[in-house]
């Protein structure tokens, strides 16, 4: 099954002005939609559509409050999109959408959908860094530093869920769907790769109890950390509420830093994950702080070790 | 021992409805908040989440109440609290309580008992003991 990765995730919410104002300064592009909802939009088009929760139209929610309600995920070609409702017409209704894409429900109840992708390939430069022993990233004169560098989500990087039923979950994604497990948690659960995607995870699944299920976070890949560092200090900056990070995961070593949202799920900012094909052997560890990072930090206020002249000794 | 009260804010500063969050020892963090639940009645809790210790919960600098103003909520994980009591009936904690802090109002103003948060740890201890 040729799957990219999401290409949209769909949330009915409670305060659509309070997640625009998020998304917004997030870095996502907001696109108002015929229907009257709204998408903020990555770099490659991906993107997250809010709608209000009681909106007509909105697929069903979930049996938990949580907000999410579809999540989209595109595919190579029009014949990959044929092949997924022919293995999922089997054994479900497969319902087909205005503009072309199909939906269902996978067999733990979440809504969701496949489309030829919407993602628009991206020719951007990466980070560029200079290294002693390395070609330089940057020539002479080209500084490194800018503050007003813009720092956008570049593509919908993953989706994480809540699962109540992690078996039949692994098997729907694993089985029927053709994702690869890169690298499992054992008291939690594997990360997850389509057969279209060489990232280290687009997928990764959480067990929990059944009044937990959901979506825990999506997250955006961005140039590289330091556009990492400086959209996340950029939403301190405006008040928001950091839940996690920066810092560095092993299991796909990208970089990381989680924020709180009005849609009460974490967004995530991430940065230079790792790639993988068929022969690469997946790893297994408990979940735990010591296995999940590399590395952890925290933002502060800017300080900097500038003492004034000593008391009595004023110029 | 005399109980000692910290002054917060004026009263004035957080609407009916709305909530406010506080760092009284200077943590670089708000570790409580406030919610004006009427004209002259507040709640305070501590600004921790019971489902994952040490998870801060609001969305946005003084952002603890959900979108209809209803519940406290959890913007980590979308639980919601019963601004009464701290319950937590909807989300991953359900059952459990947010952890009170004392407030009392006093003509205009808000304070915050001390002695309740003298035992959170080293942060705090130098200015309880003083």
């Amino acid at each position: 099954m040729r799957i990219m990765g999401p290409d949209e995730v769909v949330f009915g919410v409670d305060d659509v002005e309070a997640s625009r104002t998020f998304l917004v300064d997030f870095g996502l592009e907001e696109q108002r939609q015929a229907d009257g909802s709204l998408r903020f939009a990555a770099l490659d088009g991906t993107a997250i559509r809010i709608h209000h929760r009681e909106a007509e139209g909105l697929p069903a929610p979930l049996p938990t409050a949580n907000s999410l309600r579809q999540t989209v995920w595109g595919v190579e070609d029009q014949a990959a999109l044929d092949a997924i409702a022919e293995e999922l017409s089997q054994d479900r209704e497969v319902r087909a959408l205005t503009g072309g894409g199909i939906g269902c429900r996978d067999d733990v109840g979440f809504e969701i959908a496949f489309q030829v992708t919407v993602r628009r390939p991206l020719d951007l430069p990466p980070e560029r860094i200079n290294s002693p022993g390395a070609a330089p990233g940057r020539g002479a004169n080209q500084v490194g530093a800018d503050e007003k560098a813009p720092a956008l989500p570049r593509t919908l990087s993953h989706v994480v869920y809540f699962t109540p039923d992690m078996a039949r979950m692994q098997r729907f994604y694993i089985d029927r769907l053709g994702f690869v497990v890169t690298d499992h948690f054992t008291n939690t659960g594997p990360f997850l790769r389509p057969q279209a995607n060489d990232d280290h995870h687009v997928l990764f699944l959480l067990q929990t109890p059944d009044y937990m299920q959901g979506l825990e976070h999506i997250a955006f890949h961005m140039q590289g950390p330091s556009e990492l560092m400086l959209a996340g200090t950029r939403m301190i900056n405006k008040g928001y509420e950091s839940f996690w990070g920066p810092g560095k995961h092993k299991f796909g070593s990208n970089w990381f830093w989680y924020f709180n949202s009005p849609m009460g799920v974490h967004v995530e900012y991430d940065a230079d994950m790792d790639k993988h094909d068929e022969r690469w052997t997946a790893r297994e560890a408990p979940s735990n702080a010591e296995t999940s990072q590399l590395f952890l930090f925290q933002s502060t206020p800017k300080w900097a070790p500038m003492g004034g002249p000593p008391p009595g000794k004023e110029n | 021992m005399a109980l000692r009260w910290q002054r917060l804010a004026r009263l004035d500063e957080i609407p009916v409805g709305e909530s406010k969050g506080f760092d009284p020892h200077g943590e670089g963090r708000d570790s409580l908040f406030v919610v004006r639940t009427g004209e002259a009645t507040v709640v305070a809790y501590r600004n921790a989440c019971p489902h994952v210790s040490g998870a801060r919960m609001a969305w946005k600098k003084d952002r603890f109440m959900s979108g209809d103003g209803r519940h406290i909520a959890c913007f980590g994980h979308g639980a919601l609290f019963r601004p009464e009591d701290g319950l937590c009936v909807s989300g991953p904690c359900q059952g459990q309580h947010l952890t009170a802090v004392e407030v009392a109002i006093r003509g205009e103003e808000l304070y915050l008992r001390l002695d309740d948060v003298c035992h959170e740890g080293a942060m705090q201890r130098e200015f309880c003991n003083g």
